[in-house]
């Protein structure tokens, strides 16, 4: 309720005035009898108001002094030094994080490294299989084909011995058809015609 | 101390000049209390200034006393205030290393308690309430004022409710310098009237008084114990009161 409370905060305003004066009146007097009592007799010292004045002089300058060195000196030093050591942490929690990410990365990268190489190898492995199957296949297929003219150049051999032979036979036969017509009929024929029917018979079988 | 039976425990607060100053009629003399005041600033710049002349990010024995001292403060007066509240920061702190450096040092063997003067309590205290007035008035003029108004109170009432709040406000600084005051004052008189006993018991020949003199000796370190929590809690209860009045002061609404 703002309306009432600024009412009446006009009237606090003597009221609390007045409450102070009749409170300073009142200590002043209160001080003064108390002075005029001081003289007779040992009062409690601390009650005595014979030393209120140095007391306070001394209090005035002292605190104050303390109050300089605090505020001038102490107080921001200390503020700067503990917001130099959060800053210091939060910097190296920074940093060590930082290094952290940065070994992960490197970590990843080593592991990207190790799996290319690994498809590398295993490229390389086949390459090689490819290669040595392809070469020893080439290698397969040349003895092969030495080895098949080696038995065509034997086959051929075999069939010219054989024609030979066989031009041989043809000779020996006439020959001995010769000499066996002779024989039987006393009459040589001529070599034609035993050339001939030594033809004939092979024709036959 | 006077010497046999006649142990004053109210010797310790006695006020002795050093150096005799009186211009214009003024006493202004260097006492022991004034003595005091500057040692408690010393001690208390040599953690705080000394500690932390090697900004070190790693901190060694000293500065880590500083900046755990820095980081109790700042987060008692955060806790009260927000982070606005840093403005009096130093204000804060200073009062808190002040009390606390008196109460602590005064618990030591011959020295003097300047928190057991009421008048340095007193000074104190009305300084705190000063910088609330001034502060307030400064920020929101008449609105500070609102401080003795809270909201939602029956129109017939409030009269009797603002009277009630200013009585309430008048007497914080009382309050405030009287709890320092009182508790430094009551336990120094406490160790000093069982540390006495001790005394009287051993000086009175007595073979039974030997016997039970170990009783209020052993009641003393205990009570010395206390004395030393009382010390830093009243330090901290000084400046959270502190923290909350000030609190008054950047936010008089209810």
């Amino acid at each position: 309720m703002p309306v009432r409370s600024s009412g009446f905060v006009r009237q606090g305003w003597p009221l609390a005035v007045a409450s102070f004066a009749t409170l300073a009146a009142g200590a002043a007097r209160a001080a003064e009898q108390t002075h005029g009592e001081s003289g007779e007799g040992a009062s409690f010292p601390p009650f005595d108001p014979s030393h209120f004045a140095s007391n306070l002089f001394w209090l005035a300058i002292t605190f104050a002094v303390l109050y300089w060195l605090m505020s001038r000196i102490a107080l921001p030093r200390i503020g700067e030094i503990l917001e130099e050591r959060a800053g210091t942490i939060g910097r190296d929690l920074d940093q060590a994080a930082e290094m952290q990410a940065k070994a992960e990365e490197m970590a990843q990268a080593y592991e990207k490294a190790l799996a290319e190489a690994r498809k590398n190898a295993q490229g390389i492995a086949q390459t090689a299989r490819e290669t040595g199957a392809k070469a020893s296949d080439a290698q397969r297929h040349a003895t092969e084909a030495e080895l098949a003219a080696k038995l065509a150049q034997a086959e051929a051999t075999i069939a010219k011995t054989k024609t030979e032979a066989m031009s041989n036979v043809r000779g020996l036969g006439s020959d001995i058809a010769v000499a066996i017509v002779t024989k039987l009929t006393g009459q040589a024929p001529s070599a034609a015609e035993a050339t001939e029917a030594v033809d004939q018979a092979l024709a036959r079988g | 101390m006077a010497a046999g039976g006649g142990i004053d425990p109210i010797h310790q607060f006695h006020i002795n000049p050093i150096v005799e100053l009186k211009p214009f009629g003024l006493n202004l003399s260097f006492t022991n209390t004034s003595l005091w005041m500057v040692i408690v600033v010393a001690v208390v710049s040599a953690i705080m200034v000394y500690g932390s002349s090697q900004r070190a990010v790693v901190p060694g024995r000293l500065q880590s006393l500083a900046e755990m001292v820095y980081e109790f403060v700042a987060s008692t007066l955060t806790g009260v205030m927000n982070k606005e509240g840093m403005k009096f920061f130093p204000f804060v702190f200073s009062l808190f290393m002040f009390v606390l450096a008196s109460n602590l040092l005064g618990l030591l063997p011959g020295s003097f308690t300047v928190t057991s003067q009421i008048i340095v309590t007193a000074a104190l205290a009305v300084l705190v309430m000063s910088v609330v007035l001034i502060y307030g008035i400064a920020k929101h003029g008449s609105h500070f004022f609102g401080l003795f108004v809270p909201s939602g109170v029956p129109g017939w009432l409030l009269p009797f409710v603002v009277l009630i709040e200013i009585v309430s406000f008048v007497s914080r600084p009382v309050s405030l310098s009287l709890r320092l005051f009182g508790n430094m004052l009551a336990g120094h008189i406490a160790l000093k009237v069982f540390g006495g006993f001790v005394v009287v018991l051993l000086g009175s020949g007595a073979v039974l008084n030997y016997a039970i003199a170990p009783l209020p000796l052993l009641l003393a370190v205990a009570l010395t114990a206390l004395e030393v929590l009382v010390a830093v809690l009243q330090a901290y209860v000084f400046a959270i009161l502190t923290c909350v009045y000030l609190n008054d002061a950047l936010h008089p609404g209810h």
